[in-house]
């Protein structure tokens, strides 16, 4: 086979007002046709500024140098409408963020229609036939219905299927899939990632698949590159960059992603489990939370929908239990009615001692003060115009008014010292600081008011592998100093599985399984518990092949 | 179905909205000193007595107010006192064609001109092009339409001596370019420096990166993709450009001469003709909650996800 894109002394780099940085570090590869290559790192690795390069998508500040030959063609040398002749055409793409990377003010139709009309010779009506065929070929259902539809209509996974059918339209040599799934539920990447898997044999393409998850690239590739600050630490093909990886960096990201591994995840630290007492902060029975619908008409009877539909579970003092579920399972707004943020409709809720009926959404302050939260992003639940003193300052007027501010001080410091930062973070504004810093001063503004229990809303789903893994580290610290109770709500099942003392397994409002993490994780009983296990990319590609045929063989 | 319960509910929360704005300005007139029949010769006081009887200005103030919401409802916005032989109905419906003629003509130049400069900013950003055209745009919303105006005639009318100075000479083109542009490029110059904004971060939307990946040409971008999205907060602004452009005209009009509403409403308010000032009060308050209201129905029928949360 002769290769289709050959990369040579590939170099990125952005000018900003004080300095030039470098993105992409003389990176050069080769890909063969009907191949699939991962290039996996962590944030900042240069990997999407590599394939955004070649697609000529670099921000108006960047800049590439060195070749990037497509059929012989140096793609970087390109004009805009020469490259127009081949990107969209030849080369397919999708991205990250299938919710804000199609249009939503006009049809999916139209979107779609119009790369045909731009590389093709079709007439209007054989436009519509062929995009219709094509969202019905990605498994999109009421392929029809959806052409004339928006994208707001579709669920995050339908968009990626919609993202794919318009790459594929014009049945490109190469499609590019930067992050594809990063956005989307494990059970919904799954179907995805097959998705790709089954268009790549049917068109012929090869596939570029940029990811941060090395179980997504142990699942779907042949070829792995590995990238660390923009320049190549490692390639080689799948089984000898997972077995026997030469770079330490290589060996360093397969430890990691192994530590928060599935297959074995015998934590030495649970072995030592606290001996809680059997004190229950949280007592729930049969609690549901129903929202209205928006109506269909004036005279339309009234709808409503249940977020929370009977749940009882109890949260004991002193444990770590996690809440896992799709999107839409109903473990956020399960979290936030415990927080007394969200009203119950019926059914009976104690939290900390106290009865949270239905009648008011008020909850005393001394009861804020005993519960806090963590939530995703940790940019935009902090107070961008505020600095890190102000924000940490804020719990304290709020609940210690009568403190001194020298208290004040020596608690802000040593609750800095005690998330891992220090106090040369203090005059510093949110934006100055990495996600992940971001993420212990939001914890460190949570344990100011000395809580209980802390409920961290994906807390850790929006970071990097390596700073996850250290935010976790904090959070079992913090539980065994502190004797903190942790509510921790999550998608990612082996996060879960390496903290959380006992898992509430949730689905459409309801519990589906709960009990101790090890039984339901070893041993699950229903058949939704299994599936969603089984999704879970694992960094082991012999394990991921079986999976898949046994997937396949399943599905015929 | 959906728009038409939006527009029916739209409706009904306008009524207390002109309730409190007639209520309002009925006070307000009243308590500024001074009556409709002090003239430079005073009345007799049989005939002022007689008078003030006839136009129920003895009454205490809120049943003054009663009978006037009561009469309005009817459609009767009552006699002026000042042009006698007219009621105030006749006299906005004699003023009301030329304003409308000004301001409609003013808007769409404000939107011709504002839009096609702020893409034309937006497509070459941070050029100099870009800066030179904001630079103007600034300029524009710092003047106030009443130097604006006479800067105008100045230039135009003396200076070049190619327009006239005023006069309406019964809408002839010529005689509306000044006022329509004097009205138009405060305005104009808002719409651009939206327009550019909105535009730039459309531009910027991960969307648009798509299409570029999809191969289209950046003309196909542009008109089929970015305009739209770029345009809804311009349509929005509409609302509020339409009281600006109200307000404006009442200088406008004073200085160029034309017999719009605005002469009814600074005339009404200096003779202290209670019926006009407060008719045409209430008429330019329907005019701007008619048009905010048409504004975000429109909106509605461009941005589909708000048909559908509504």
């Amino acid at each position: 086979m002769s290769d289709l894109i050959r990369v040579r002394d590939l170099t990125v780099s952005f000018k900003t007002r004080h300095e030039a940085i470098l993105a992409v570090d003389r990176l050069s590869f080769k890909l063969k046709e009907n191949e699939i290559l991962g290039i996996v790192g962590e944030s900042g690795s240069g990997k999407s500024q590599t394939v955004l390069s070649i697609m000529g998508l670099l921000e108006q500040n960047g800049s590439a140098t060195g070749e990037a030959n497509f059929h012989g063609i140096n793609l970087l040398s390109l004009s805009m409408s020469e490259l127009n002749r081949i990107r969209g055409k030849e080369i397919g793409m999708i991205f990250q963020d299938p919710m804000s990377s199609l249009n939503p003010y006009i049809t999916i139709g139209s979107q779609m229609s119009q790369i045909l009309a731009q590389h093709t010779d079709l007439t209007k009506k054989e436009r519509e036939e062929k995009c219709v065929e094509m969202l019905d070929l990605v498994g999109i259902t009421n392929p029809q219905k959806r052409f004339d539809g928006y994208s707001f209509e579709l669920s995050g996974g339908m968009r990626q299927r919609v993202m794919i059918a318009s790459a594929l339209l014009t049945s490109p040599k190469l499609l590019i899939a930067d992050e594809p799934t990063t956005a989307l539920d494990v059970t919904v990447q799954e179907k995805i990632l097959d998705l790709i898997l089954e268009v790549r044999d049917r068109f012929h393409m090869s596939v570029i698949l940029i990811t941060h998850d090395l179980g997504v690239v142990a699942r779907t590739c042949e070829k792995v590159l590995v990238m660390k600050e923009g320049r190549l630490q490692e390639e080689g093909e799948l089984n000898q960059i997972y077995y026997s990886p030469e770079s330490e960096y290589t060996r360093e990201l397969l430890n990691k992603s192994k530590q928060i591994n599935l297959v074995n995840s015998k934590d030495p630290r649970k072995e030592e489990k606290t001996a809680y007492e059997e004190n229950k902060l949280v007592e729930a029975k049969e609690v549901s939370v129903l929202f209205d619908l928006p109506k269909e008409g004036l005279f339309a009877p009234r709808e409503l929908i249940a977020a929370v539909d009977g749940v009882s579970a109890e949260i004991l003092e002193g444990e770590i239990i996690g809440v896992v579920g799709e999107s839409g399972s109903g473990k956020s707004s399960f979290s936030r009615t415990i927080l007394g943020l969200q009203k119950v409709t019926s059914g009976e809720l104690r939290v900390l001692g106290q009865q949270l009926n239905s009648q008011k959404t008020f909850v005393a302050k001394t009861l804020r003060q005993r519960m806090q939260v963590v939530f995703q992003d940790p940019y935009s639940s902090l107070n961008p115009r505020m600095t890190i003193q102000e924000i940490l300052l804020e719990p304290l007027l709020v609940f210690f008014s009568d403190q001194d501010r020298s208290v004040r001080f020596d608690r802000i410091r040593d609750v800095l010292v005690e998330v891992g930062l220090d106090e040369h973070f203090l005059g510093r504004y949110p934006h100055e600081l990495s996600g992940g810093q971001c993420q212990r001063v939001a914890i460190a503004r949570a344990l100011l008011p000395i809580p209980e229990l802390l409920v961290c809303d994906e807390a850790v789903s929006a970071l990097d592998a390596s700073v996850r893994a250290e935010i976790i580290d904090l959070l079992v610290r913090l539980k065994n100093d502190r004797g903190l109770t942790i509510l921790f709500i999550a998608h990612d099942l082996a996060v879960v599985r390496k903290i959380c003392d006992r898992v509430i397994v949730m689905e459409k409002g309801k519990i589906v399984e709960q009990g101790d993490t090890e039984k339901v994780f070893q041993n699950p009983k229903e058949e939704y518990t299994k599936n969603l296990i089984s999704s879970v990319p694992v960094a082991d590609p012999r394990l991921e092949k079986q999976r898949r045929l046994e997937r396949l063989s399943k599905a015929n | 179905m959906t728009n038409l319960k939006f527009i029916f509910g739209r409706l009904a929360g306008a009524i207390p909205t002109l309730l409190v704005l007639i209520c309002f300005a009925f006070f307000l007139v009243k308590s500024a000193p001074g009556g409709p029949f002090d003239f430079e010769r005073s009345l007799p006081e049989e005939v002022e007595k007689n008078l003030r009887e006839a136009y129920n200005l003895d009454d205490p103030l809120y049943l003054q107010l009663t009978k006037y919401v009561g009469s309005i409802l009817t459609g009767d916005f009552g006699p002026s006192f000042q042009y006698r032989d007219y009621t105030v109905t006749e006299l906005i419906m004699s003023g009301f064609p030329v304003s409308l003629r000004l301001g409609v003509a003013a808007i769409f130049l404000a939107l011709i001109l504002g839009g096609t400069i702020g893409t034309i900013a937006a497509l070459n950003q941070n050029s100099r092009l870009d800066y030179s055209v904001m630079f103007f745009g600034m300029v524009g919303i710092s003047i106030p339409n009443f130097v604006m105006a006479p800067l105008l005639v100045l230039i135009f009318s003396i200076a070049l001596n190619i327009l006239p100075a005023g006069g309406y000479a019964n809408g002839a083109p010529l005689h509306m370019i000044l006022p329509v542009v004097a009205l138009a490029l405060p305005q104009a110059a808002y719409i651009a420096r939206l327009t550019r904004g909105s535009m730039i971060e459309v531009l910027n939307s991960n969307f648009v990166r798509t299409t570029r990946a999809q191969g289209l040409p950046l003309n196909t971008i542009i008109f089929k993709h970015v305009l739209k999205p770029t345009f809804l907060p311009v349509i929005s602004y509409l609302g509020p450009a339409t009281a600006a452009i109200i307000t404006g005209s009442v200088v406008v009009e004073q200085i160029f001469g034309l017999p719009g509403l605005g002469r009814y409403f600074v005339q009404g308010a200096l003779n202290r003709d209670y019926t006009l000032v407060m008719g045409v009060v209430i008429f330019y308050g329907l005019l701007i909650i008619g048009f905010n209201l048409i504004v975000d129905t429109v909106y509605g029928f461009i941005d589909p996800r708000i048909k559908h949360n509504r």
